[in-house]
C-alpha cells in the first residue's frame, strides 16, 4: 500500500513537471498561435545550463536559477531572431521550421558539451529523505518539485484567469488586433510570453535533471508526451492540460511500476522485462487514442477558434 | 401557403449566455427571394449557420422539401440541393475560376472515386462550369488564378460556384458586402436574373438592394423577428424603422 | 502530353538519365558504395513520393509516415524469420499491413484539423515505435537481421545489386508516374480542393473525409512497399526505422525537393543525401585555411548547418528547389 501511495506522489511529480511542458506550449499556442516543436529543446537546454552553473558555482539552488534566467534569455533571442517571422503563417511552415531548430539545438549542444551526457547533483539537504507518513520516507527533492510546480501553477492560474493577457489565452485568441487593443507593444509582448513559455521548459528540464538524465535528444520524447496532454485535455487550455498532465503522469508512473510484475504472470521473466517497458510507453498513446475516438476535443476544448 | 420550400421552426442558439437565434419561424415557397436583414449582432450568419449545416441549433426544426435536414450534414445538404454562398468569401485561392466552379460542378456529377482521367479535360465538369461562370459574368476570367482577382470578381465567383451545384435554393450571405456602386448595380442585375427558376434566402445591408430584390423581407433583431411582410409593409413598419432603418438612413444620407 | 523545354524539365530528365546511369558507371569505376548510396536515394524517394501525395497535395502533415517504413520492413523480417523469404508473399503482406494500419489511423486522425492532426500522427508513431521496442521475438530495440532477401522464384535477383536497382528505380518512376495520374484527376481534385479550403469542399457537397482517409491509405501502401525494399537493401530492419524524427527527414525531403511536385520529392531525396555527403566535406574544405586541423572536427557537426538552412527554406524558398527551377523560367 506505501509503495502504491508513493508511486502515486511519484505520478503526480511527473504530471506536473508535463504541466510545466504543455503549459508553456499552449501559452505561446494561445497567444501567438505558433506551434513549436522546439520547445523540447529550450527543455534540454534548461538541464544542461543547470548542469553547467551548477558545477560552476557549487550550488544546486544557484545554478538553476541562473538556468533559468539563462534559458529565459535564449527563449527571447530565439523568438527574435528566427521564431517572429514564422507568426501568421500556416502552421506547417511553424512544425518545419522548428524541426528544423531541433535538428540544430541538438547538434549546438553536441558542439559545446560534447555527445556524451552530463549529470547533475543534489546537495546534501534536498536528498534526505522526509518520512511524510508513518513508515513512509520521500526524497525530499521530489517534493520541492511538486511544491514549486504547484506554486507555478497557481501562477499561471492567476495569469490566465485574473489578467487580460490571461483572457486572450482563455478566448483561444490570436489576434494581432485583440491583442493591440489592449495597449501594448506587441512585439515586445510576444517576446515576453515566448521568454515564459521557454522559461516554463527550462524549468522542467531543469528540474527533472537530478532525477532521470541530461543528454542530447531528451527534448523530442518528453515533448511529445506533452503533446498528448495537450490533446487529452484540450488544446488552448491551460486547466485541461493541468488535469491531462496529472492523469497522464499517474498512468505512466503506476503503469510502469506494475506492469512488469502483471505482465510476469503471463509471460515469461525476460519476455515481461522487454515487453514491459513498451507497453508502459504504450500505455499514455492508446489513451491518447481513446480519448480521440470519444471526444474529439479533448477533454476541455476551448470552444471558439 | 402551398407547401413552402424552406421551413423554419422554433429555432434556437445559445452561445454561452447569449441568444444567437430566438425561436425563428420562417417559411420560404418556391420561387421567392426573401430577404433577411437587422442591425450587426442580430444573429444573421448565425441562422445561415444552422440553415448550412455548420452549426447545431439547441432546439427547432428545419425542412427543405418537406424533409427534415436538421440533423444531416453540410454536404448532404449540398447535395439534396441548398447551395449556400459565404460572407467572408471561401474559394479556393490557388485555383483558376474555371477549376474553381468545376469542382463544385464535379461535386454533384456523382461519386469522386476516379483516379484516372484528367478531370480539367473532362467537358462534362468543364462546360457547366463554363456556363455558370458566363451567367454571373465571368466568362473572360475563367483562367485567372482566383488570389489575383478582384474583391468583386470573388464575390460573383462565389454566386457562379453556389449556382454550378444546380441547387434548388441559393442561402446568400451579405453577397454585396464591400462592393462599389457599380459592382453592386451588377450584383443585383445578376440576382434578379437568378430570380428566375431559383428560390432565394438573401441577407444583406445593402437597402437599396434588398427593397429592389425581395419579395418579402424578415427583420432580424437580436435574434428575435421583429417583423416580416413584403417591401412595403416593412419599409412603413414603425418598429422597425426605428431598430433598424432608422440608423440605415442616418449612415446613407 | 507535351512537355515543355522548360529548365526545370531539362534538370529531370537529366537527373533521370543520371540515375539510370548509376550502375554502369560504378561497374566501369568498380564503385559499388555508389550504387548502395543511391539505392538508398531511390528508395527514400519513393517513401517521399508517398508522402507528397498527402502532405504536398493534400494538405496532411503526417508526423508518422516512416511508420510504413517499419511495417512493410518488419512484414519482409518477421516473414523471413519464420520461414516464408518469398517475395511473392512477404510484399503483398508489407503493402497490405500498412494499408490497413494506415486505415486505422487515419480514421481516428482525419477528423481532426492542423495542429491536432499533427501532433496526433507524432503520437501515433511513437505508439508504434515503441509496440516494435517491445517485439521481444522479433529484436526488441536492438533489431532484426534478414540475412535472405525476398526470393522472387528465380525471376529477379535480388541480391544483384544492379538489378536490385533497376527495380527500385522502376518502382520509383512508376510511383511517381501514379500518383501524377492520381492528383489530376477527379479524386486528386477533392484531395487538392480539400487542403485548399476544406470548409468550401463541404459546402458544395463533397464528403471530404473518405476522400482524404483514401488518400491517406494509398500513401500508406506505397511506403509500406518502399519499406520492404528498405528491409531487402540494408538486410536489417528495426524500431529506429520508425522514429518520428526519421518521418521529420521524409518532410524535409518533401518540403526541400517541392511540395506538390511530381518530382519534387525524389529531387529533395537526392539533394539531402548529397547535402549528407557533401556538407562535411565543403566545411572541412572551406574551414580548413581558416582552423587548420579544428575543421575536421568542426565538419563533423555539419548537421548544425542543416537546420537552420532548412528554417531559411521554409521562410523564402516555400516551394522548394522545384519551385526555385519552375521560377527559373519566368525570371
Amino acid at each position: 500500500m506505501l509503495l502504491f501511495i508513493e508511486q502515486c506522489l511519484n505520478g503526480l511529480q511527473f504530471g506536473l513537471l508535463l504541466f510545466l511542458l504543455a503549459a508553456g506550449l499552449t501559452l505561446v499556442f494561445g497567444i501567438m498561435d505558433l506551434v513549436n516543436l522546439a520547445h523540447g529543446s529550450l527543455y534540454m537546454l534548461g538541464a544542461y545550463f543547470a548542469a553547467t552553473f551548477a558545477a560552476w558555482t557549487d550550488s544546486f539552488v544557484l545554478g538553476a536559477l541562473l538556468a533559468l534566467a539563462a534559458t529565459l534569455v535564449v527563449g527571447m533571442a530565439l523568438e527574435v531572431v528566427a521564431l517572429r517571422r514564422l507568426y501568421g503563417r500556416d502552421h506547417l511552415d511553424h512544425v518545419l521550421g522548428t524541426f528544423g531548430l531541433i535538428l540544430f539545438f541538438n547538434e549546438l549542444v553536441r558542439l559545446v558539451w560534447g555527445p556524451a551526457g552530463l549529470s547533475l547533483s543534489l546537495p546534501m539537504w534536498l536528498i534526505s529523505p522526509v518520512e511524510i507518513l508513518p513508515g513512509l520516507f520521500y526524497p525530499t527533492y521530489r517534493i520541492a518539485i511538486i511544491l514549486t510546480a504547484l506554486l507555478v501553477a497557481l501562477f499561471l492560474y492567476i495569469l490566465v484567469m485574473r489578467t487580460r493577457l490571461g483572457m486572450l489565452v482563455r478566448a483561444g485568441a490570436s489576434n494581432r488586433e485583440m491583442t493591440g487593443a489592449l495597449g501594448v507593444n506587441i512585439n515586445l509582448l510576444y517576446t515576453l510570453v515566448f521568454g515564459l513559455g521557454a522559461a516554463l521548459a527550462g524549468l522542467a528540464g531543469l528540474m527533472q535533471a537530478p532525477i532521470l538524465t541530461v543528454q542530447i535528444g531528451m527534448g523530442e520524447n518528453i515533448l511529445i508526451l506533452a503533446f498528448v496532454v495537450i490533446i487529452i485535455g484540450g488544446i488552448g487550455s491551460i486547466r485541461g492540460a493541468f488535469i491531462a498532465a496529472i492523469l497522464v503522469g499517474l498512468i505512466d508512473t503506476i503503469g510502469r511500476a506494475f506492469l512488469p510484475d502483471l505482465l510476469r504472470l503471463v509471460l515469461s521473466s525476460r519476455g515481461a522485462s522487454t515487453v514491459a517497458p513498451a507497453m508502459s510507453s504504450m500505455m499514455i498513446y492508446l489513451l491518447m487514442a481513446i480519448v480521440l475516438v470519444l471526444r474529439p476535443e479533448g477533454l476541455f476544448p476551448v470552444s471558439s477558434k | 401557403m402551398a407547401d413552402p420550400l424552406l421551413e423554419i421552426e422554433a429555432l434556437t442558439k445559445r452561445f454561452g449566455g447569449v441568444i444567437a437565434s430566438d425561436s425563428i419561424s420562417l417559411c420560404v415557397p418556391k420561387g421567392e427571394l426573401h430577404a433577411i436583414i437587422g442591425p450587426n449582432g442580430a444573429g444573421k450568419t448565425t441562422l445561415i449557420g444552422q440553415l448550412a449545416g455548420e452549426i447545431a441549433p439547441d432546439a427547432g426544426r428545419i425542412r427543405f422539401e418537406g424533409r427534415d435536414v436538421t440533423a444531416l450534414s453540410v454536404d448532404r445538404r449540398s447535395q439534396l440541393g441548398l447551395a449556400r454562398s459565404f460572407q467572408i468569401t471561401s474559394l479556393f485561392l490557388d485555383f483558376t475560376a474555371l477549376d474553381n466552379v468545376a469542382l463544385a460542378v464535379q461535386a454533384h456529377a456523382g461519386h469522386s472515386f476516379r483516379f484516372w482521367r484528367n478531370a480539367r479535360r473532362e467537358a462534362e465538369l468543364r462546360t457547366p462550369a463554363r456556363a455558370a461562370l458566363a451567367r454571373v459574368g465571368l466568362a473572360a476570367r475563367e483562367d485567372v488564378i482566383v488570389s489575383n482577382l478582384s474583391h468583386g470578381e470573388h464575390r460573383q465567383l462565389e454566386i457562379a460556384m453556389a449556382l454550378a451545384t444546380t441547387p434548388r435554393m441559393l442561402l446568400l450571405d451579405e453577397p454585396m458586402a464591400g462592393m462599389g456602386p457599380d459592382e453592386s448595380a451588377r450584383m443585383v442585375k445578376t440576382l434578379r436574373e437568378l430570380k428566375r427558376g431559383l428560390t432565394i434566402l438573401l441577407i444583406e445591408h445593402d437597402m437599396e438592394a434588398v427593397f429592389a430584390l425581395a419579395d418579402r423581407i424578415t427583420v432580424l433583431v437580436y435574434g428575435r423577428i421583429i417583423a416580416s411582410g413584403p417591401p412595403e409593409a416593412i419599409r412603413a413598419n414603425a418598429e422597425v424603422r426605428q431598430a433598424y432603418l432608422g440608423e440605415q438612413e442616418d449612415r446613407h444620407g | 502530353m507535351t512537355a515543355a523545354l522548360t529548365p526545370r524539365n531539362v534538370v529531370i530528365a537529366v537527373l533521370m538519365l543520371l540515375l539510370a546511369a548509376v550502375p554502369v558507371y560504378a561497374a566501369v569505376t568498380a564503385n559499388t558504395f555508389l550504387v548502395t548510396l543511391f539505392t538508398r536515394v531511390l528508395i527514400l524517394g519513393m517513401a517521399a513520393t508517398s508522402l507528397n501525395l498527402i502532405l504536398g497535395y493534400g494538405g496532411m502533415v503526417s508526423f508518422g509516415h516512416a511508420v510504413y517504413l517499419g511495417i512493410g520492413g518488419y512484414a519482409v523480417g518477421i516473414l523471413a524469420q519464420e520461414g516464408a523469404s518469398s517475395g511473392f508473399l512477404q510484399w503483398p503482406v508489407a503493402i497490405l499491413v500498412s494499408a490497413l494500419f494506415a486505415l486505422l489511423v487515419g480514421a481516428l486522425s482525419l477528423r481532426t484539423r492542423g495542429v491536432y492532426f499533427i501532433m496526433i500522427t507524432l503520437a501515433f508513431a511513437q505508439l508504434v515505435y515503441y509496440f516494435g521496442v517491445g517485439l521481444d521475438r522479433y529484436g526488441a530495440d536492438d533489431g532484426l537481421t534478414i540475412r535472405q532477401r525476398s526470393q522472387f522464384a528465380g525471376l529477379l535477383n535480388l541480391s544483384d545489386r544492379a538489378q536490385f536497382y533497376y527495380l527500385c528505380l522502376v518502382l520509383l518512376v512508376v510511383s511517381i508516374y501514379l500518383i501524377g495520374r492520381l492528383v489530376n484527376s477527379r479524386f486528386g481534385m477533392v484531395i487538392q480542393g480539400a487542403r485548399s479550403n476544406d470548409r468550401r469542399m463541404r459546402a458544395i457537397g463533397f464528403p471530404t473525409f473518405r476522400y482524404r482517409l483514401t488518400a491517406f491509405v494509398i500513401a500508406g501502401a506505397i511506403c509500406g512497399l518502399a519499406g520492404a525494399l528498405l528491409a531487402n537493401h540494408t538486410g536489417f530492419i528495426s524500431p529506429a526505422t520508425m522514429h518520428w524524427t526519421r518521418s521529420g527527414d521524409l518532410i524535409v525531403m518533401v518540403v526541400l525537393g517541392g511540395m506538390g511536385s511530381a518530382f519534387g520529392p525524389l529531387i529533395g531525396a537526392v539533394a539531402l543525401l548529397s547535402l549528407e555527403e557533401a556538407l562535411p566535406v565543403l566545411i572541412r574544405v572551406v574551414a580548413s585555411p581558416l582552423f587548420g586541423d579544428a575543421a575536421l572536427r568542426m565538419a563533423e557537426y555539419w548537421q548544425i548547418v542543416l537546420g537552420p538552412l532548412f528554417l531559411l527554406v521554409v521562410l523564402f524558398a516555400r516551394g522548394g528547389i522545384d519551385g526555385l527551377l519552375a521560377g527559373a523560367r519566368r525570371g
